[in-house]
């Protein structure tokens, strides 16, 4: 996983709530056996006029021009700018994978959906809790502002706005320290492996039906 | 100190816990299936990992499985390769068992795992999957991961967690006629909206909940990740004990003895504090159906389509907008008044036995409406099938217009050939209505298995109480 530090970089808005894991990446591109490559499928059935299969030459596909992501003034976009419950629906971790494979390295949002909150971070990709207030300020502005930024610097969990205003966010110290590091948590949970090993032996004794 | 169920499930299973909270939870069941683990069991071995407990895991082909002409295999090479990718996975590392593509015991993962008796009270139970939350249904610490998870389960045998908090949503009284455990979900997802679980384990309660047959509270506890919350439990009673008692994979003799002394401590104590409640009485709850793109977006089956000019929130009146116009429909039309084109029975929500012999109750000695283009009864699992064989629903739903086929997740999410074309509007007993979620531009109506079977008759939603 790469590491997560400090992200300077263009937003896009998506003002929709409820975006949904079928909406970010449908499930015909879920058959592949890769982790990559779903970025050209992210939000497929909003981003083209055409039904999106796997396999096809995405270049080549009618792109829906009244589709956010499509406007010339967001390409290159790092930091995505959501309403509540975002990424609601399945556990499907392609959902982050299409999200960082496009480009995007953070997401704002009122709130998250907690499977899709919980991949991200096992991406690198940081999803930011924002009370509905400044996220309304922050469509606001965006929408206002062609080229608008944002400076998102995790070790002092802030969202830093371009006149300066900063955005205190809460993450978990554990997270926070994984990203920061770009650390690996099955090696971290393997330095436990002899705790895992004692509870396993103690429940097979006590409940041994479980070990069946 | 009492507790909540959910505590006790938590507190069983902590290896280890770390200053700001976060704990290491034993894994004990983990259920794999194909779209969800390749990635997962790549990463192991670039890594050099080898499983941690072999015999934890439960794997079947599922989503991506056709249900029709078997004989033909699978035909989409894309799909095939991922179903192919999972028997070489399973080959390779092991399990307790694996049902394949055409095994006789194949199936949805969620219904597989309850018949077989591999998802036992008490356990933590795992998969790539969200609606992994039907297993809390025998009170399981049950949830859906990603797939960098599943590599975690499969190396370390543990998942690092943060204690969710505590909801309890008491359904008390009667369910009136033709009102199931379907109907109770979507109206609680109705009450407190996708989001209002966002954060709490569910328990299900009150006399209600306790009336529930096992297949019942599975599909309550399904539909808890639609209401947003990590997981949904029912605590054990009779009804668990009497459902597990002779499955393949519980216990036996005095292992069962022993077990069944530990499953009945596995209910919230009295006067245990839960951090919500949420009460409805179930004489109010009435067959439901979802006019829009979002499970909370359901009315009654008596109630009109909503009208967003009524909607005084800026964000939800341009969502139900929005919704109207996938939908193709205008406010404050009759629910009654809308018209199907397809009917889909099925899904980890809706496929289990008790599931089809509602629906072929409705349906015996009538006809599938002309207007209909097709009606689709998929099982499932491959023992749900033969046990429906055995009482003749399939000869049922063949003689009035269904479609009989083999089981797995089929149109609930369109991954094989079953969906729904553009436009097309569909009665669903699924668990999702998202756009293009039976397939792109697809419009699908979430109901019970009666309302579906009732819909098909009719050609368009029906009060399926006034029928029985």
């Amino acid at each position: 996983m790469d590491k997560f530090v400090r992200l300077e970089g263009l937003v896009a808005p998506l003002d929709r709530a409820n975006v949904d894991t079928d909406a970010i990446i449908p499930k015909q591109f879920l058959k592949s056996i890769k982790r990559s490559g779903f970025g050209p499928n992210l939000f497929d059935e909003w981003r083209y006029l055409d039904v999106g299969e796997p396999g096809q030459d995405n270049s080549r596909r009618p792109l829906n021009p009244d589709f956010v992501l499509n406007q010339p003034r967001y390409q290159g976009a790092q930091i995505l700018l959501a309403r509540k419950n975002f990424g609601c629906g399945s556990s499907r971790e392609h959902a982050p994978w299409a999200l960082l494979d496009f480009g995007f390295r953070a997401v704002l949002a009122e709130s998250f959906a907690d499977i899709f909150f919980n991949n991200c971070f096992k991406n690198g990709v940081l999803p930011i809790v924002l009370p509905a207030t400044e996220i309304d300020a922050l469509f606001a502005l965006v929408g206002a502002t062609p080229g608008y930024r944002l400076l998102i610097d995790l070790e002092r969990q802030q969202v830093i706005r371009p006149d300066g205003r900063a955005l205190p966010f809460a993450v978990d110290a554990f997270r926070k320290e994984c990203l920061l590091n770009g650390w690996d948590d099955i090696g971290l949970t393997l330095r436990h492996a002899e705790l895992i090993k004692a509870f396993e032996d103690r429940r097979r004794i006590e409940q041994p039906w479980l070990f069946a | 100190m009492s507790q909540t169920l959910y505590e006790k499930l938590w507190q069983d299973h902590v290896v280890h816990q770390q200053a700001d909270g976060t704990a290491l939870i034993y894994i004990d069941r983990h259920l794999v299936h194909e779209v969800t683990s390749p990635q997962a069991f790549e990463g192991l071995k670039l890594a050099g990992r080898k499983p941690w407990r072999v015999s934890s895991i439960v794997a079947t082909a599922d989503h991506n499985t056709p249900t029709d002409h078997w004989e033909r295999g699978i035909e989409d090479p894309v799909s095939r390769l991922q179903v192919e990718t999972l028997d070489a996975n399973i080959r390779e590392v092991g399990a307790l068992a694996y049902f394949p593509f055409r095994d006789p015991r194949q199936g949805i993962v969620h219904v597989v795992g309850p018949e077989s008796g591999a998802t036992l009270p008490g356990m933590t139970v795992v998969c790539g999957d969200s609606h992994t939350s039907t297993h809390g249904a025998f009170a399981c610490m049950a949830h859906g991961i990603g797939t960098s998870e599943v590599e975690h389960v499969l190396a370390t045998q543990c998942l690092l967690q943060k204690r969710s908090k505590t909801m309890l949503l008491q359904v008390d009284g009667v369910l009136g006629k033709g009102v199931t455990a379907k109907d109770v979900a979507l109206a609680i997802i109705g009450r407190i909206g996708t989001a209002g679980g966002t954060g709490y384990a569910i328990e299900f309660a009150g006399s209600a909940i306790r009336g529930l047959s096992m297949e019942g509270r599975m599909t309550l506890c399904n539909m808890a990740i639609e209401a947003g919350a990590r997981l949904g439990l029912v605590a054990v009673d009779e009804v668990t004990i009497d459902y597990l008692r002779g499955r393949p994979f519980a216990p036996q003799g005095e292992q069962w003895e022993r077990a069944v002394v530990a499953w009945r401590r596995l209910h919230s104590d009295p006067d245990a504090h839960f951090d919500c409640v949420v009460e409805l009485s179930a004489a109010d709850i009435r067959p439901q159906v979802t006019w829009g793109t979002s499970p909370e977006m359901v009315v009654p089956v008596d109630a009109c389509v909503p009208d967003p000019a009524s909607e005084p929130d800026p964000t939800r009146r341009e969502g139900m907008q929005r919704a109207l116009s996938y939908m193709g429909l205008r406010p404050n039309l009759p629910i009654r008044e809308i018209w199907l084109d397809k009917i889909f029975i099925g899904s980890c929500t809706n496929s289990r036995i008790e599931d089809l012999r509602a629906a072929a109750g409705i349906v015996r000695g009538r006809k599938v409406a002309g207007s209909i283009r097709q009606a689709l009864v998929v099982p499932g699992s491959g023992l749900v099938k033969q046990q429906a064989e055995s009482e003749g629903l399939d000869q049922v739903f063949i003689a009035a217009g269904f479609e009989w086929r083999e089981p797995g997740c089929s149109m609930c999410l369109a991954m094989n050939a079953d969906r729904l074309e553009p436009g097309e509007r569909c009665a669903a007993t699924s668990n999702r209505n998202f756009e293009g979620r039976q397939g792109a531009g697809g419009r699908t109506h979430l109901v019970s298995p009666e309302m579906a079977a009732a819909a098909a008759i009719a050609g368009h939603f029906c009060d399926v109480g006034e029928w029985l």
